[in-house]
C-alpha cells in the first residue's frame, strides 16, 4: 500500500496479514477499472436504467421562506432502494465480478446498505450474504423483509451492542475465511485502504450532478454542502465535486442523547478530542471508550468515521457538529409537514444541522443531502409522534 | 522472573529441537489462575509462550479466543495489569507478547510504541506479534525492538507472496509465525495444504529464521505433521483456550484446568518431537 490510501495520515490498511495481499489485489483492481470506459459506461447505464439517475435537486420553498435562507434538497432518496447506498453497491459488484468473485458480503446497520448490495446481488445474480446487528433488526424490520425477498441470506450478529460495528466485525470475519471467492461490499467510506478512496468514488456522482443541477435552478454554486455522517459516504459523495470551489462543508454527526452525555456516536465533534486510533482497518478517530455508541437513527450509530473526514476537518477544510435525537426527530417531523417529503432519520440530522445554520446566518444558500427516504423509520415515528 | 536485561532469548528456542509455542490470553479467567496456566504449559515442555495482552476490539480472532479476551477484561485486565502479570510469572521460557497496534502505539507520554516496548523489556517479554500492524509502518517498533534487544514477529498467510514475504522475512526476528490456513483463529480437525505451500516459500526467501506453524493446531497428530512439513515449531492457541473456558463454565478448580492444559501441552510437545524422530512417525 503507498501513500495513496491515507489522508493526512489517516487511514491505511491495518489489516490481519490473511488480508493485505486480497486487499492490494481490490486495489490494483480498482485502480485499472476506474479508468476503463467499458466499466465506466456499464455503471452509468445501470445507474440511470436501473437506478433512475440522475436524481433531481428540489429547491424546498416552505423551508427556505421559514428560515430565510435557500434550501436546496438533492433527492438521493429518489434512488432506487430509497438511499444513496445503491451508487456504491453498483459500483463495487461490478469490480467484483470483474475480478471474478461470485459472492458478496456486507454489513448494514440501518439496512439500507444491505438492501442496496441485496438488490445487485439479485441484479447481477451473485450469492449475497448481509450481517446485521440483532439490535438494528429488530428496529429495521421492513429492510430485513425486502433483504431476503430479494434473495440474501441475513445473519443476525449477537455479539456487544448487536449494531452496525459488530456487523463489521462478522463481515471481516467471513471476508478472511473465505476471500478466494467473496467480495466484502463496504458500506461506507470507512474501513482499510481501498475502501474509502473506493466508496468515495461510486457516490463523487451525487456532487457531480448536484453541482451543475444548483448552478441551472440558482445561478451559481450554493455557499455550503450539508450532509449527515455515519462513516460518511453520503457526505464525501456530495462533497468531493465541491472540493476546490468556495464552498463550505458541513457533517451532522449523531449527538445521540447530547454530546456530553456519553451516549452518542460522534467522534468528530465530541468536546473530549481524542487521539486517533486504530479501528476495523483504519487509522481515524473513535468516540472514547467511556461512552456508549448510540444514536436514534440505526444508520449514524458507528462509533468511528470514515479517514477523509477525520483529515478535512483537521485541515479545517469542513466542519462536524452534533445533532441530537431529538433535533433529528423535530426535523424529520418538519420537512415532512413543510415540503411533503418524509427524510430518513440519516438526513433528517443534516436537515436540523442546515436549520440551525440558516437560523446563525451563517450562509445564504446551502445545498443539503437528502439521503435516504424515512419508510424503513415509520416504526420509530409511529411510537414518537403517536401516529397510532 | 528472569529476563528484563539484555538481549531476547528466543532464538535459541528454536535451536536444539523442534518447539512448542502455545497461545494464552493473560488474564483469563483471573489473573492468579492464568499464572498457573502459563506456568503448567511450561512445564508441559513450552519452549516459547505467547502471551495475548487483550485488546477490546481485536480483528481476525475466531469466536474461542474473543471469548477468552472477553474473560480477561472481565476480570480486570489491563495494560498496567498485564505488565505485573509478566513479571508476576515464575517461568523460564522466553515470552512473546501478542497485541495489538492501538495498545502498543498509545501506552506511556511519548508518541510511538517506544514506551511501551521499554516497560515490556523491562518486565521480561522478549518479542512481540502484533496482527494489525501493517508492515509498511513497522519502522518505529522494529527500532524499538532493536533498541531494547526485542524481537518483532511477523505473521506470514497462505496469501503472502513475493515482494511482501520478503518484506515481512526482512522486518522479522525471532521466529516467523507461519499460518496454516485462511481464516480466524480457532481449533481445526486437519492441517491444511497450504501449510506445505506456505512453508516452501518462506524457504526460497533463503531467510534462516525458525518458522512456526498455527491456526488451528490441537493434536499429537498435527503438531507432528506440521514439523514433518518442515516448520521449526508448533504455535497452539485455541485448542488451548478451549480448557481454560471449559474450566470456567464448568467452574472447575484451576488446578483441575491447570493438569488438562499441561496434559495436552505434553501430547502436543511430543507430536512436535516425534516428527524429528524417524522411528516414531513411522509408529502410525
Ligand atoms: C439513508 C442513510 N443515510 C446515511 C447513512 C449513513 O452512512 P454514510 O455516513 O456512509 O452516508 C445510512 C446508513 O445506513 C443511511 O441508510
Amino acid at each position: 500500500m503507498a501513500e495513496q490510501g491515507t489522508f493526512e495520515g489517516y487511514g491505511g490498511r491495518h489489516v490481519p496479514e490473511p488480508l493485505e495481499e486480497p486487499l492490494a489485489e481490490l486495489a490494483g483492481a480498482f485502480d485499472q477499472l476506474k479508468n476503463d470506459e467499458a466499466f465506466q459506461r456499464e455503471f452509468e447505464s445501470l445507474l440511470e436504467h436501473f437506478g433512475g439517475r440522475p436524481t433531481p435537486v428540489f429547491h424546498a420553498e416552505t423551508l427556505s421562506e421559514r428560515y430565510d435562507t435557500e434550501i436546496y434538497f438533492k433527492h438521493e432518496d429518489l434512488l432506487h432502494g430509497g438511499a444513496h447506498k445503491l451508487n456504491n453497491t453498483l459500483g463495487q459488484a461490478l469490480l467484483a465480478k470483474r475480478a471474478g468473485k461470485e459472492r458478496l458480503i456486507a454489513e448494514t446497520g440501518a439496512g439500507q446498505h444491505g438492501t442496496a448490495t441485496a438488490m445487485v446481488g439479485a441484479l447481477l445474480d451473485m450469492d449475497t450474504t448481509v450481517y446485521m446487528g440483532r439490535h438494528d433488526m429488530g428496529r429495521q424490520e421492513m429492510n430485513v423483509f425486502r433483504m431476503r425477498l430479494m434473495g440474501a441470506d441475513v445473519e443476525p450478529v449477537e455479539r456487544g451492542n448487536e449494531g452496525l460495528a459488530e456487523a463489521v466485525d462478522a463481515a471481516m470475519e467471513d471476508l478472511i475465511e473465505r476471500t478466494d471467492e467473496t467480495h466484502y461490499l463496504v458500506g461506507s467510506a470507512v474501513g482499510p485502504d481501498p475502501f474509502p478512496r473506493m466508496v468515495r468514488h461510486f457516490q463523487s456522482v451525487i456532487g457531480r450532478e448536484a453541482r451543475e443541477q444548483v448552478q441551472e435552478l440558482h445561478g451559481d454554486l450554493p455557499d455550503a454542502c450539508v450532509a449527515c455522517v455515519g462513516g460518511g459516504s453520503n457526505a464525501i459523495g456530495l462533497f468531493h465535486a465541491f472540493k476546490d470551489d468556495d464552498v463550505a462543508f458541513y457533517g451532522a454527526e449523531p449527538a445521540g442523547k447530547g454530546l456530553n452525555s456519553g451516549q452518542h456516536s460522534a467522534p468528530l465533534s465530541a468536546t473530549e478530542r481524542e487521539d486517533p486510533e486504530v479501528f476495523q482497518g483504519m487509522r481515524t478517530r473513535v468516540i472514547d471508550d467511556g461512552t456508549e455508541n448510540h444514536s436514534v437513527s440505526a444508520g449514524l450509530d458507528y462509533p468511528a468515521v470514515g479517514p477523509e473526514h477525520a483529515a478535512l476537518q483537521e485541515l479545517g477544510r469542513a466542519e462536524y457538529h452534533g445533532i441530537t435525537d431529538e433535533e433529528a426527530l423535530a426535523a424529520f417531523r418538519e420537512l415532512s409537514e413543510a415540503e411533503g417529503i418524509i427524510p430518513a432519520l440519516e438526513p433528517s440530522h443534516a436537515i436540523a444541522l442546515a436549520c440551525k445554520l440558516a437560523e446563525a446566518d451563517r450562509h445564504d444558500t446551502l445545498l443539503v443531502n437528502l439521503c435516504g427516504r424515512g419508510d424503513k423509520d415509520m416504526r420509530t415515528a409511529a411510537e414518537q409522534f403517536d401516529l397510532s | 522472573m528472569s529476563g528484563g536485561t539484555g538481549e531476547s532469548r528466543i532464538p535459541a528456542a528454536f535451536e536444539s529441537e523442534p518447539a512448542f509455542v502455545p497461545y494464552l490470553a493473560a488474564g483469563d479467567p483471573t489473573f492468579e489462575a492464568s499464572l498457573a496456566y502459563v506456568e503448567a504449559l511450561e512445564r508441559a515442555g513450552a519452549d516459547v509462550i505467547e502471551l495475548g495482552l487483550p485488546f477490546s476490539e481485536p480483528i481476525a480472532e475466531g469466536p474461542t479466543i474473543q471469548q477468552a479476551v472477553v474473560r480477561s477484561l472481565d476480570g480486570g485486565m489491563t495494560v498496567e495489569r498485564y505488565f505485573e502479570f509478566v513479571a508476576a510469572l515464575d517461568v523460564d521460557v522466553p515470552l512473546v507478547c501478542m497485541t495489538y497496534y492501538n495498545l502498543i502505539y498509545q501506552y506511556g507520554d511519548e508518541e510511538g510504541p517506544e514506551p511501551f516496548v521499554e516497560r515490556a523489556a523491562a518486565e521480561g517479554i522478549d518479542g512481540f506479534v502484533v496482527p494489525d500492524l501493517p508492515a509498511e509502518e513497522a519502522g518505529p517498533l522494529r527500532a524499538a525492538c532493536d533498541a531494547h534487544g526485542r524481537d518483532l514477529v511477523s505473521i506470514v498467510a497462505p496469501t503472502t507472496r513475493d515482494d511482501r514475504l520478503q518484506r515481512l522475512v526482512d522486518l522479522s526476528s525471532g521466529y516467523l509465525y507461519v499460518q496454516a490456513r485462511l481464516g480466524v483463529t480457532g481449533a481445526r480437525a486437519s492441517v491444511s495444504d497450504r501449510t506445505t505451500e506456505s512453508l516452501a516459500r518462506v524457504a526460497e526467501t533463503g531467510t534462516d529464521l525458525p518458522r512456526a506453524v498455527g491456526f488451528g493446531i490441537s493434536s499429537f497428530e498435527q503438531a507432528r505433521d506440521v514439523i514433518a512439513a518442515g516448520a521449526d515449531g508448533a504455535i497452539v492457541g485455541s485448542a488451548l483456550v478451549d480448557i481454560v473456558a471449559e474450566g470456567h463454565a464448568e467452574d472447575r478448580p484451576p488446578e483441575e484446568t491447570a493438569a488438562e492444559l499441561e496434559a495436552l501441552g505434553r501430547e502436543l510437545k511430543e507430536g512436535a518431537l516425534a516428527a524429528a524422530e524417524p522411528e516414531a512417525s513411522q509408529a502410525d
